[in-house]
């Protein structure tokens, strides 16, 4: 009966989340060579690990598939619909931090804000004939977020990388993506709109409510929780 | 669980209702379940992603299940179609859920769609043959008209820009609301928009343009935005005879003279209004208790976006939480957007019969 912890494959990420939980006295480690995606966890018994790129963690959780998870808070909220009723988050890691924004170029010296982009939006319409394009992967967050705000006549095109260059391209008028900094976005002649943070993300540690939860799970949870502090 | 769509109660009672439709007069109309996605987005805009299922055709391109049949039919209509036409269809609806998991995603629809005639006439009609197919269910009637809030914000003394807008989002209250308070000098110019009214030059650390949007259209925003500073606030009272009407929540006589009295300050809603009475002495011929029916000046703000004119809706009168039974309205906007160009004056509403069943059988 042990629980499954799934973590970040490689990369800064799954560093940090290494580092995370030996801060706390869990050495996490990979099985044998680099390539393989098992692990294991010492310091408590009952805890197995698994390694998984950070956006099909939510995937797994939601599916109960994981017992655990650490992953972005941006990436639980886009891919996992009715987040919170499926998933807990029980602890906020503090590293992995990015702001999924609105950002526009720096030369609509018109737009600072949502009310602005949505008046724009109207106008780009009526002279373009078609919907101003705002490129993102951040589909639903990006929807949910400018319906909430009442902004309309907009479209979204799907862009999976390299976000920052759509507008030079004119493959869209705006982008919704992911910064840390603000300087690529900066580097690509746009700005982001004052109001325009969606959600601000870090890696959590979640929570599955569809995975089996047994005495026995809940138990080694207890025991983990005590370990971590949370 | 709502039950399936399948339902052989569900399915008898769709044939009912139908057959009821075509009894007055309605030709039965058949559409595909698959409709071309363009069509949808380009109407209802990006929110429509998330209410309908969309697919993928290797040929035809982006395809959604269709989240309701007015487009279709209204689309068949402009091709072939007589003036006034009545027409019925019947079969599933699809509509995605992304937070409620005990909303039904398949859902049988029956509706009933009137084409051209005399428009009170017409709203009358549609709204007492479904009151009629759903008699004995202890239903509670809603009723309001878009029309007369849009044609209050057509007599606002403001910029046409500005009435614009309004109309614009008339349908997102929450907009609507914050333009109404810029408007009225409620909420003040914001910092970025004075400093930029003030530059001498604006675009001096705009950088270099890139993208779609030229330099000319932000010029353009920029002139739009000083007239827009330069334009004097509506008044206090012109303000509060929006309230008023947002505000309506009597029997419809009680409204109708209540609008009236907001007509003689405001003029330009004297025809909307002389409208609804039309509308109320259609339905007082057709046997509606017009002196008990409800009216709301917000109803259909939120959720039955296309609709500009007489709106309604069936509810269970125990069970608020229950979907409407039954929802219609007048769309004769919608009919000029698919139309391109041409248009007809267009009044219908759709009936759910699931849940006539489960009203019917005690089970609500």
């Amino acid at each position: 009966m042990t629980i499954r912890l799934g973590v970040p494959s490689k990369g800064r990420l799954m560093d940090k989340t290494f580092d995370w939980f030996g801060a706390r006295g869990l050495t996490l480690r990979k099985n044998g060579n680099d390539r393989e995606y098992a692990g294991v966890v010492e310091g408590i018994g009952g805890v197995e690990l698994a390694l998984l790129s950070a956006g099909e963690i939510p995937r797994e959780l939601a599916a109960g598939r994981l017992h655990l998870g650490v992953t972005g808070s941006d990436l639980v909220r886009e891919k996992v619909a009715g987040w919170d009723l499926r998933l807990r988050e029980l602890a906020r890691l503090g590293f992995g931090g990015a702001d999924l924004v609105i950002a526009v170029p720096q030369g609509w010296v018109d737009v600072d804000t949502l009310d602005d982009l949505d008046a724009v939006a109207a106008a780009f319409r009526r002279r373009h004939g078609f919907r101003l394009r705002i490129a993102t992967k951040y589909h639903r967050l990006t929807r949910e977020f400018l319906k909430e705000h009442g902004v309309a006549d907009y479209q979204l095109v799907d862009s999976q990388g390299a976000t920052e260059g759509v507008v030079r391209n004119e493959t869209a008028e705006a982008i919704s993506d992911i910064t840390s900094t603000g300087e690529t976005l900066r580097a690509n002649g746009l700005k982001i709109l004052s109001d325009g943070l969606i959600h601000s993300s870090q890696a959590t540690l979640f929570r599955s409510g569809a995975a089996q939860w047994s005495e026995a799970h809940r138990a080694t949870l207890e025991a983990l929780e005590e370990k971590l502090g949370i | 669980m709502m039950p399936g769509p399948m339902g052989a109660a569900a399915r008898a009672e769709a044939a009912r209702l139908s057959a009821l439709f075509e009894s007055v007069g309605a030709q039965a109309v058949d559409t595909s379940i698959l409709q071309p996605a363009d069509v949808l987005l380009d109407l209802y805009g990006e929110d429509i992603r998330a209410r309908a299922y969309v697919t993928a055709d290797p040929l035809r391109g982006e395809m959604m299940l269709r989240p309701d049949f007015t487009v279709p039919v209204v689309r068949a209509h402009m091709e072939e179609g007589g003036d006034p036409a009545r027409y019925t269809y019947a079969g599933e609806v699809f509509r995605r859920q992304e937070t409620d998991p005990d909303r039904p995603i398949e859902f049988l629809q029956v509706g009933f769609e009137l084409f051209g005639g005399d428009p009170a006439e017409a709203d009358a009609e549609v709204f007492a043959t479904i009151a009629g197919a759903l008699s004995g269910l202890d239903l509670r009637p809603s009723t309001g008209d878009i029309g007369i809030l849009m044609a209050a914000v057509r007599g606002l003394q403001t910029s046409d820009a500005r009435k614009g807008a309004l109309l614009r989002h008339i349908w997102r209250p929450r907009r609507f609301r914050a333009l109404l308070d810029r408007y009225s000098a409620r909420t003040p110019l914001p910092a970025h928009k004075k400093t930029l009214l003030a530059a001498a030059d604006p675009f001096k650390e705009a950088g270099p343009q890139v993208g779609v949007r030229s330099r000319a259209e932000v010029a353009d925003r920029i002139s739009t935005l000083r007239e827009d500073a330069d334009t004097r606030p509506l008044s206090e009272e012109e303000t509060a005879l929006i309230d008023m009407i947002l505000d309506l929540r009597e029997t419809a006589p009680n409204v109708l003279s209540a609008l009236r009295d907001i007509a003689v300050d405001m003029p330009a809603i004297t025809e909307a209004v002389s409208g609804l009475r039309r509308r109320l002495d259609a339905l007082s011929a057709r046997g509606v208790d017009v002196d008990a029916l409800p009216f709301e000046g917000s109803f259909g703000r939120t959720t039955l976006e296309y609709y500009d004119g007489f709106v309604f809706g069936f509810q269970h009168a125990s069970r608020a939480d229950l979907p409407p039974v039954a929802t219609g309205g007048r769309y004769d906007a919608l009919t000029r957007v698919l139309g391109q160009g041409r248009s007809v004056a267009a009044v219908g509403g759709v009936v759910r019969p699931e849940l006539v069943v489960r009203i019917r059988e005690g089970r609500a």
